[in-house]
């Protein structure tokens, strides 16, 4: 699959106008849940370290600290990889599903277009912008962090932002980066792969995306695993 | 025209084609006729070359399918049009854009040229006022047309159609039949269509190819197929009393 997707490419004119509609659909369509989720989370985090910072002896900043490593390190990338994998993967492999079930690949086919880089090529190179999806739920996850910890009285605003800049490396950020790329070819081929050699009809699509989310979501843990134990260990 | 030579394809254990040649002329209307599960579709998706066969050849003119290349098949496909079943529109697009896309993707023509000649296709297949609706918000007859002037638009050597009259009325099947025999005269195509309706094969059946059980039974026009005396094809053709009567009339 891979092969072909890179193989006899489309017309650039048409290409070009396929990558921005994914890149609306899958990028752009997922910022506002991705938000959502990320302020909120980033919120609860903070508060659940508060809460567990009984020791008067521990400083206040170590909020601020818990709530940047945890969102830096594993919210962001990859708990919100496995979150797109339900919504960015399902809609790929019902999609694509759709276009099978309904002959609309072997149409393709039939016009001599390789249909794998028309359909799956297009997703690939979109999801390529999905570090800057991780970009804002970084960022989110730490204010969500920041509010929910002022206003909520368990530390002051100084505290909280001296946490997020104590003992900071910059490497993990790049850590983080590396694995959100890694995740967001997982994210364009798994499903793609589910939706495009689908077989059967209407319900084999919903199957089809349930199956696409599963596989999606623990290669993703996976991926994870390894990478951590390849860049941080 | 397209020589079929021998084919079999088998799924798994089930040999669904066993054996099957045929010769679909140009400018005729050929007919694969047959029950469900006889193997007709697995025919016409072997002759598009969406299944490769087990054994045999499919020649087109003097190019062999069996022996292309990808890329060579890409080519031989631009030269061909199809019309599936459920008429395989793209839903993202309008009715226009579902036209005009095989000619952007394989010419180099801008799109004021294109458009024009989507609407000539448009204009030939009697679509009005249906260009800039979704497909989704026209009806099958409707969809049939599209899916016709989307397989003429790159005035196509050869045109398949998977059963062109499934889900639609009796009248708009015949308008539906007649406008693929006007096509197929007009641009002196090789037209194969896969059916089961037996208003097409009076109608319009010049070449008909009966398959039963993955097998060619009986071949001839929609003229011999009411003197046959072959029991599969009589009891295929003449399964309802009426047809039955009117073959009677007929001899």
């Amino acid at each position: 699959m891979l092969r072909n997707t890179f193989g006899k490419f489309t017309k650039w004119r048409i290409l070009k106008q396929l990558i921005l509609k994914d890149i609306d659909t899958l990028i752009i369509g997922s910022i506002g849940i991705v938000s959502f989720i990320s302020f909120f989370v980033g919120g609860v985090v903070a508060i659940q370290t508060a809460l567990n910072l009984e020791n008067p002896l521990l400083p206040k900043n170590l909020i601020g600290f818990a709530t940047r490593q945890s969102v830096i390190l594993e919210f962001a990338p990859t708990f919100i990889s496995v979150i797109m994998a339900g919504k960015v993967g399902s809609y790929i492999t019902s999609s694509l599903g759709t276009m099978r079930v309904t002959e609309q690949i072997d149409a393709l086919e039939v016009m001599g277009i390789n249909t794998y880089n028309y359909l799956i090529f297009p997703k690939i190179i979109s999801l390529s912008l999905y570090p800057l999806i991780i970009c804002v739920s970084m960022f989110l996850g730490i204010f969500g962090g920041y509010i929910a910890c002022v206003y909520g009285g368990f530390s002051s605003s100084a505290d909280f932002i001296e946490g997020i800049q104590m003992d900071f490396i910059p490497f993990h950020v790049g850590y983080a980066f590396i694995k959100t790329l890694f995740f967001s070819f997982i994210l364009a081929t798994i499903p793609s792969y589910h939706g495009y050699f689908m077989t059967g009809g209407a319900l084999e699509v919903g199957k089809a995306s349930t199956v696409s989310f599963v596989w999606t979501s623990v290669i993703i843990i996976l991926v994870n695993y390894l990478i951590t134990q390849l860049l941080l260990t | 025209m397209i020589h079929v030579e021998n084919i079999t394809k088998s799924f798994d254990e089930t040999e669904v084609l066993r054996g099957i040649s045929a010769i679909f002329k140009k400018g005729k209307t050929n007919l694969i006729i047959g029950q469900s599960g006889s193997g007709k579709t697995v025919f016409l998706k072997s002759l598009l070359g969406l299944f490769d066969t087990d054994t045999g050849s499919i020649k087109f003119e003097k190019k062999v399918l069996n022996d292309m290349t990808d890329k060579e098949r890409a080519i031989l496909r631009q030269e061909m049009g199809m019309v599936f079943q459920g008429s395989a529109l793209f839903d993202s697009m309008s009715v226009e854009e579902n036209i005009m896309f095989p000619m952007q993707m394989f010419t180099k023509e801008i799109d004021s040229v294109i458009k024009d000649k989507a609407n000539i296709a448009i204009k030939r297949v009697n679509l009005i006022n249906a260009n800039h609706k979704l497909t989704d918000e026209i009806s099958g007859g409707m969809k049939k047309r599209v899916a016709i002037a989307r397989a003429i638009i790159m005035n196509p050597k050869y045109l398949f159609c998977d059963e062109p009259n499934s889900g639609l009325d009796p009248k708009t099947s015949i308008l539906i039949d007649n406008l693929i025999q006007e096509i197929t005269n007009e641009y002196n195509i090789t037209t194969v269509i896969n059916t089961h309706d037996m208003n097409s094969v009076m109608e319009i059946g010049e070449n008909i190819i009966f398959i039963q059980n993955g097998q060619k039974e009986w071949e001839g026009s929609n003229q011999e197929i009411f003197k046959t005396d072959n029991k599969a094809v009589t009891d295929f053709v003449y399964s309802s009393n009426l047809f039955k009567k009117v073959r009677k009339l007929y001899l």
